[in-house]
């Protein structure tokens, strides 16, 4: 990626004990002799400040190379950290003059999804994003993410607005799925997701997409459909959760990491498997540490990929979203023999055909449309 | 053969899983895989769908080449790939869902059917394929889509490449009302979760059949959250209707020609 700001220097050392995951406890033992150290120096006139820059050193290159490994299930606590920024934060640090917008017309206004026109360096956009919530207070009014129809229908309506005025939409998604409850059902969370992902892929406006947390299943989908879709560094993208997961194939929650291995779930699996664009990076030592650095990032892959889909028509863009969704997730084989494969490839290439070959074998005709 | 509990040689009768009536295997075959005595819709296979909805010998298959790989490297229990081959041998099919073009009541449509009896017709990269080739073919053709949903949803062993499948389907089915084509779902047990939230719910008429279950989320898990019990016949499709996500419900017996009426209104 071009253009990302370094992550700054202070950020490691900036957190609380308590904000230390299980797996950091080595950090944060260091931490704790660096406390130490700082306190000693005050009590006594030696000089310590080799030492506390040693240490220092030695906390930030630990922190640079475990996060750097992180393991599946690693991912996932680091993408539903406490302190990890939120949609308020990216309002806060990266959209200007944000002008929220309520209501389904139809239902209510939910909570668990926030939308408004807001400005993004130098491109209007329409701001649609999972709202998690601050505190218990607000978490309990957006039930921690989870979306009725209302929410979904609340951002279709407003994504329709924005069309209409040819301003493009930006996607945050964070959450662990949708709501699961009667009211749910009742009101048609399967119609209300299902519209959604239909009328994104025909929406006549460029649509960007990041995950910036957890990407719950179809709840993330909901709002996940585009031009280019995105993750943070650390977040991730799951069918099922690592929890659900295992208490159905394992019968046992205690096989979560098991299972967050097996899903693929994180930014790297999911880029190798062409289900996702990019990947944003976050400053080390994960966004919650330096979330100004974070939204810094996150703003300009926004900035950037606005501004390169702005070149195209709207005509080329709807046709490069639908083969960009077509083509995902086409892992299959013919049964017959190779051979046959073969020429069966060559002839749905030829055709009209899917495969993993469609964007660029099927359609050795279309030019790419000059920048207009 | 004699069956050890009941004396009852197996295979000619058998008990309604609803009623608990004795039934001889075979009127109930004759009757549609219904329960003449209590009217319960059994769960079938999509062979024995397609026989009973399409013109015989009408039925024109395609893609039933493509069979599933492995692309996250899954092991549960076993191997993603022993379970498929697993599922292949006891269904005799390739995958969860069976393509093609049909005539039903002498109209030309193109038909999906989903197999619940493979692996509950969960949704993978194959699945997603067909369907999508499908309602693609249906766009080119200018011929109604009928499709016959029932599963579990997202295939878990395909992870997120199961639910991508969800967005791939739905941008199909953009093109295919773009192009003002026709689009009839028959939602039957069970209809769920990933398919539900996708192509299963998109139709221009939904049929669904008697008691079926369809809903997002699983009752267990919605139990769970608002810690209560669930209201009586909750996610079942006369519960749809009633929440006005389903347009009519339709007996096994009356799906011919209720499929049949729906595309001359729509004058295809
Ligand atoms: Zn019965």
């Amino acid at each position: 990626m071009s253009n990302q700001p370094n992550a700054t220097a202070t950020g490691a050392a900036g957190l609380g004990a308590s904000s230390y995951l299980e797996f950091e406890k080595p950090l944060l033992r260091i931490q704790s002799e660096i406390e130490e150290l700082r306190r000693r120096e005050k009590e006594s006139d030696r000089d310590v400040s080799k030492d506390i820059e040693e240490m220092t050193n030695r906390l930030r290159s630990m922190t640079k190379r475990m996060y750097s490994h992180l393991t599946p299930w690693e991912t996932v606590l680091v993408a539903r950290h406490p302190q990890r920024p939120l949609l308020t934060d990216y309002l806060r640090l990266m959209v200007r003059d944000f002008c929220e917008l309520a209501g389904d017309r139809c239902f209510g206004d939910d909570r668990a999804i926030i939308t408004g026109f807001g400005r993004i360096g130098p491109h209007k956009v329409m701001l649609v994003g999972h709202n998690k919530g601050k505190d218990t207070k607000e978490r309990i009014a957006c039930n921690f993410g989870c979306a009725h129809p209302e929410g979904y229908r609340k951002a279709l309506l407003k994504m329709r607005l924005a069309a209409k005025y040819g301003v493009p939409v930006v996607c945050l998604i964070d959450t662990p799925g949708a709501y699961p409850g009667v009211g749910s059902e009742e009101r048609g969370i399967s119609y209300a997701i299902a519209v959604n992902l239909m009328e994104l892929s025909r929406l006549r406006t460029p649509i960007v997409c990041a995950v910036i947390g957890e990407g719950g299943s179809g709840g993330a989908l909901g709002i996940g459909v585009g031009d280019n879709v995105a993750m943070l560094e650390h977040s991730f993208y799951s069918v099922i959760s690592p929890e659900g997961c295992a208490a159905i194939l394992w019968r046992t929650g205690e096989q979560r990491k098991r299972a967050a291995e097996s899903l693929k779930l994180t930014a790297n699996e999911l880029k190798r498997l062409g289900i996702v664009d990019q990947i944003i990076p976050e400053p080390f030592g994960g966004a919650h540490r330096d979330p100004a650095t974070a939204a810094a990032n996150l703003e300009s892959h926004i900035t950037d990929t606005l501004r390169e889909l702005k070149r195209y028509k709207i005509e080329t863009i709807l046709k490069k979203r639908y083969e960009r969704i077509r083509s995902l997730g086409s892992f299959f084989e013919s049964a017959q023999s190779t051979a046959q494969t073969r020429a069966r490839k060559a002839t749905a290439a030829a055709s009209r055909t899917p495969a993993r070959t469609r964007r660029t074998a099927s359609r050795p005709a279309d030019p790419v449309d000059a920048p207009g | 053969m004699q069956n050890e509990r009941t004396d009852i040689p197996a295979g000619v009768w058998e008990r309604c899983q609803s009623c608990g009536a004795m039934l001889y295997r075979e009127e109930v075959e004759q009757n549609l895989h219904v329960c003449p005595e209590c009217g319960f819709h059994r769960r079938i296979d999509a062979r024995t769908r397609i026989a009973q909805l399409v013109d015989p010998g009408t039925f024109e298959e395609f893609l039933d080449d493509l069979t599933p790989t492995d692309p996250l490297k899954f092991t549960d229990r076993i191997p993603y790939p022993e379970r498929i081959k697993s599922q292949q041998k006891a269904t005799g099919e390739r995958e969860a869902v069976v393509v093609g073009r049909a005539y039903i009541r002498g109209r030309k449509v193109i038909i999906g059917v989903m197999n619940p009896a493979f692996i509950m017709a969960s949704m993978g990269a194959v699945v997603g394929e067909k369907v999508t080739a499908a309602i693609e073919r249906a766009t080119e053709e200018n011929l109604p889509m009928i499709m016959v949903t029932a599963s579990g949803g997202a295939r878990m062993q395909e992870g997120m490449v199961s639910l991508v499948q969800m967005s791939k389907t739905s941008a199909a089915l953009a093109r295919l009302d773009d192009a003002g084509g026709l689009y009839i779902i028959v939602a039957t047990d069970p209809t769920t979760a990933g398919v539900a939230a996708s192509f299963a719910s998109l139709g221009d008429v939904i049929l669904a059949e008697p008691g079926a279950m369809i809903g997002f989320a699983g009752p267990r898990v919605i139990a769970n959250t608002i810690k209560a019990e669930l209201p009586p016949g909750f996610q079942t499709a006369e519960f749809m209707r009633t929440h006005g996500f389903v347009d009519r419900i339709v007996e096994r017996k009356n799906l011919r020609p209720e499929i049949a009426r729906i595309i001359d209104y729509c004058g295809k």
